[in-house]
């Protein structure tokens, strides 16, 4: 902030104290002129007032808070841009990405500023993170077969993933089931990381400009058709015509293409829903799916442990 | 008006009274949906799979009616009150005073048609949307004009402390109010903040703290300074402490907001200021505490028999409960632990069921015979009735709450020490909490069925009473002489 802000601030609050300050050693002394333990000479509605002083235990009270405030105040950040003079930040203040948050840990460092959330996360990486780098050393397949690998990277999921995939991650209307085999981008120990750790944005776009409602009924009455499903065979017929426009993504045989993350649509497995309308719903409005990537939240081996949990779901 | 003439004048007690059964009736509604809604952590069903009736519209709807119907209704009556007894006039303008009467009536109707519609700003206890907020500030500028104009043609050398807390309250809560909800209007129900980001979320916690801090704690002291020395009919204990106390209070109040938003994205400078001023709040909020106990001096008998004396006196021990706990939770590292969890809705609840609730409720108990030419109430035994129901429903809350906040903070930073995991995930902490949610929800049980009983006895008051007319002789400085 600007040099005339911080001054505002720091007169503003010091002129307050001070103010708090001048009032209780006013209210201190009896400027009543009514002798202390006497009625007050105003009377309201029958209620009248007693000159009491000021109980004792209170008033130092109240002395003791002020110090304590002035004190603090003096220690920590508060009075503007005065920073204390413990030198302690709560996180690095200001900043805009985290490009700019790194430069500024580093700077924080070499300038020996104690910033909390730094120095805790720094604390915390130095006491575990051997603990995920010994485990980031073993392949994905042999550490899902680690008791102890996987009850961990249950705990990171539970916390980091189950909000969408659910906690038995067997997801949900529009969010994968992880625990059927059945993958969108791919279900080897490296598909699931990269899925991790760069995260994924699947698209169906929509058909609505393209198709007219008979023909999305008759598509959708097809695509039911692939998985088995027991549906009109004309409406279907019908459908297959249009199919071409979808093989692009989906494949000649609608077995879907996990270079894009477009879903096998022979398995019956349905990630917006299997019925007819739910259907013509995603051909009429398309689908986006975000994925987001955790490289920069968990950080590289922590995402092996849950991809090694993620992969054992389904690979016993 | 000359001061030789005798001169009668009458009191506007009808707009008192309005007030006083509105204050009933919100508060039935108002902890009635509380109640609902508790049920709804419990048992999800009870929205109906509705949209109007889910959690997420229902709560806003319990806190404004609890808030802005049941305790500003309160709030409005009794200042009306207060200030024409304690200034030996009239009110200022009877029109304008039934303008706020009626306009505040139709906010809160209109608050109960749209936040279960979904129309909302998103601001914390200033949901409602513009074309609302600009009636409450019209209604509010007219409570302005009624109170202060009352002040000034007063009859007395002295403004009583009563009315400098009423006075403080009041206008802090029209700047407050203006200031939070400045928009930009998209449409006629639909508008969005001019503030944004870090600002926005100050700005709303300036206004959110001070609503505590001026409608629900200075609001509420006007209130103990006129009934609790009345109903003990006792002295006042220190004037002295009165001055400090209100002045460092008000003054104190008002920068502390950033306590809501400590380990955001809010600069350090702003938490540890707000922190510091919290802190230090505590000791002249403590005062009124002091100030309204301390006047029960020789008069302690009276509690053995009088259940109104009861409520205001346990209301002052719940207000001196909250307001240690406050400025302990705005600790920063206190409130590492206490932020997010059940325990600032505890913390909440003890101020508004024990502090706000119960001194209204005693209140209204002094009130209602005297506005409709009665000596007491109905029943006194349903009061004493009442009492514990009150109190026992707010202990359990509270109670439960501070069980359930403090675990589920244990909960939430639990590491594993071997792997640096979190120990339980959320929805852990969720299920951990069920038994006290069952606790609150049978605490909000007992509250209700008090308000319930409340609404009977003032019924029946009522109708064995008819409204009392008061006049006064403002020359010879003499008491109110009531007449039927």
């Amino acid at each position: 902030m600007s040099s005339f802000w911080s001054a505002w601030i720091i007169v503003l609050t010091l002129g307050f104290l001070v103010g708090i300050i001048w009032l209780l050693r006013w209210t201190m002394t009896n400027f009543t002129g009514i002798k202390e333990g006497e009625l007050m000479d105003h009377e309201f509605d029958g209620i009248v007032e007693i000159n009491n002083p000021l109980p004792r235990w209170w008033m130092i009270l109240f002395w003791v808070t002020i110090v304590w405030g002035l004190i603090y105040l003096a220690l920590y950040p508060g009075l503007g841009n005065f920073q204390g003079l413990l030198g302690w930040k709560s996180s690095n203040q200001n900043v805009q990405s985290l490009e700019e948050s790194r430069e500024a840990t580093e700077a924080h460092r070499e300038a020996g500023l104690i910033v909390q959330y730094d120095r805790e996360m720094q604390a915390a990486e130095e006491r575990f993170g051997p603990i995920f780098e010994a485990y980031a050393q073993q392949p994905i397949k042999e550490l899902a077969k680690d008791p102890e690998a996987t009850e961990i990277g249950q705990r990171l999921f539970l916390q980091n993933c189950a909000q969408c995939h659910g906690s038995n991650a067997m997801g949900g209307k529009g969010f994968p089931n992880l625990t059927d085999d059945a993958w969108l981008y791919g279900g080897s120990p490296e598909d699931i990381k990269t899925s991790l750790l760069q995260g994924r944005v699947g698209q169906m776009p929509a058909f609505s400009s393209q198709f007219n409602e008979q023909q999305i009924t008759e598509l959708a009455t097809y695509v039911l058709s692939l998985s088995g499903r027991k549906v009109d065979p004309e409406l279907a017929a019908a459908g297959k015509q249009n199919f071409a426009v979808c093989s692009a993504c989906h494949g000649q045989d609608g077995k879907g293409n996990q270079q894009l993350g477009a879903p096998n649509l022979t398995d019956n497995i349905w990630l917006y829903g299997g019925s007819q309308q739910a259907i013509e719903e995603t051909l009429m409005n398309g689908r986006n799916g975000v994925m987001p990537a955790w490289k920069d939240i968990l950080g590289e081996d922590k995402i092996h442990v849950i991809s090694a949990y993620v992969y054992g779901l389904s690979n016993d | 008006m000359s001061q030789t003439n005798p001169q009668q004048i009458e009191y506007n007690l009808k707009v008192v009274r309005q007030f006083t059964v509105m204050t009933v009736v919100w508060g039935i509604i108002g902890m009635a949906l509380g109640v609902w809604i508790a049920a709804q952590l419990i048992w999800p069903e009870l929205n109906f799979d509705t949209p109007w009736l889910t959690y997420s519209r229902l709560r806003p709807l319990h806190t404004n009616a609890v808030i802005f119907a049941f305790g500003t209704s309160a709030l409005m009556g009794t200042s009306f009150y207060i200030v024409q007894k304690t200034c030996r006039t009239a009110l200022f303008s009877d029109k304008l005073a039934a303008f706020v009467f009626w306009s505040w009536q139709t906010v809160i109707v209109l608050a109960v048609i749209t936040l279960p519609l979904g129309l909302t700003s998103s601001k914390e206890y200033g949901e409602l949307e513009w074309p609302i907020d600009i009636l409450i500030a019209l209604s509010w500028i007219a409570y302005i004009i009624v109170f202060f104009g009352t002040l000034v043609k007063r009859n007395t050398s002295h403004i009583y402390v009563a009315n400098w807390f009423y006075g403080g309250f009041i206008i802090t809560v029209a700047v407050l109010h203006i200031v939070n909800s400045m928009a930009m209007p998209v449409s006629f129900t639909k508008s969005y903040s001019i503030y944004a980001g870090a600002v926005d979320a100050m700005i709303q916690w300036w206004y959110g703290h001070n609503a505590v801090g001026f409608l629900l704690t200075a609001g509420f002291l006007g209130m103990m300074y006129y009934f609790v020395p009345k109903q003990a009919e006792r002295p006042v204990y220190s004037y002295r402490l009165s001055v400090v106390h209100f002045w460092a209070l008000i003054s104190l109040y008002i920068w502390a907001g950033p306590h809501h938003l400590h380990y955001t994205a809010l600069p350090d400078w702003t938490q540890s200021l707000g922190m510091v001023m919290s802190v230090i709040l505590f000791v002249p909020s403590w005062g009124g505490m002091i100030n309204g106990i301390m006047t029960l001096s020789g008069a302690w008998h009276k509690l053995k028999t009088d259940p109104i004396l009861r409520f205001l006196i346990v209301s002052l021990s719940f207000y001196g409960m909250s307001t240690f706990e406050g400025p302990m939770m705005s600790i920063k590292s206190v409130n590492a632990l206490s932020h997010y969890t059940d325990w600032t809705i505890g913390h909440v609840h003890s101020g508004a069921l024990g502090w706000v609730a119960m001194i209204t409720i005693g209140s209204m108990y002094y009130l209602i015979p005297r506005l409709w030419g009665q000596t007491q109430m109905h029943s006194v035994r349903w009061i004493n009735v009442h009492f514990w129901l009150h109190t026992i429903g707010t202990v359990l809350y509270i109670v439960a709450l501070w069980i359930s906040g403090v675990m589920q903070g244990l909960m939430w930073r639990a590491v594993n020490a071997e792997d640096g995991t979190l120990t339980y995930s959320f929805v852990e902490s969720v299920e951990a909490s069920y038994p006290f949610w069952f606790i609150r929800f049978v605490g909000g049980l007992f509250i209700v069925a008090g308000m319930l009983l409340m609404a009977w006895n003032m019924y029946r008051t009522i109708k064995a009473g008819k409204p009392t007319t008061e006049t006064i002789d403002v020359a010879p400085r003499e008491a109110a002489t009531p007449s039927a």
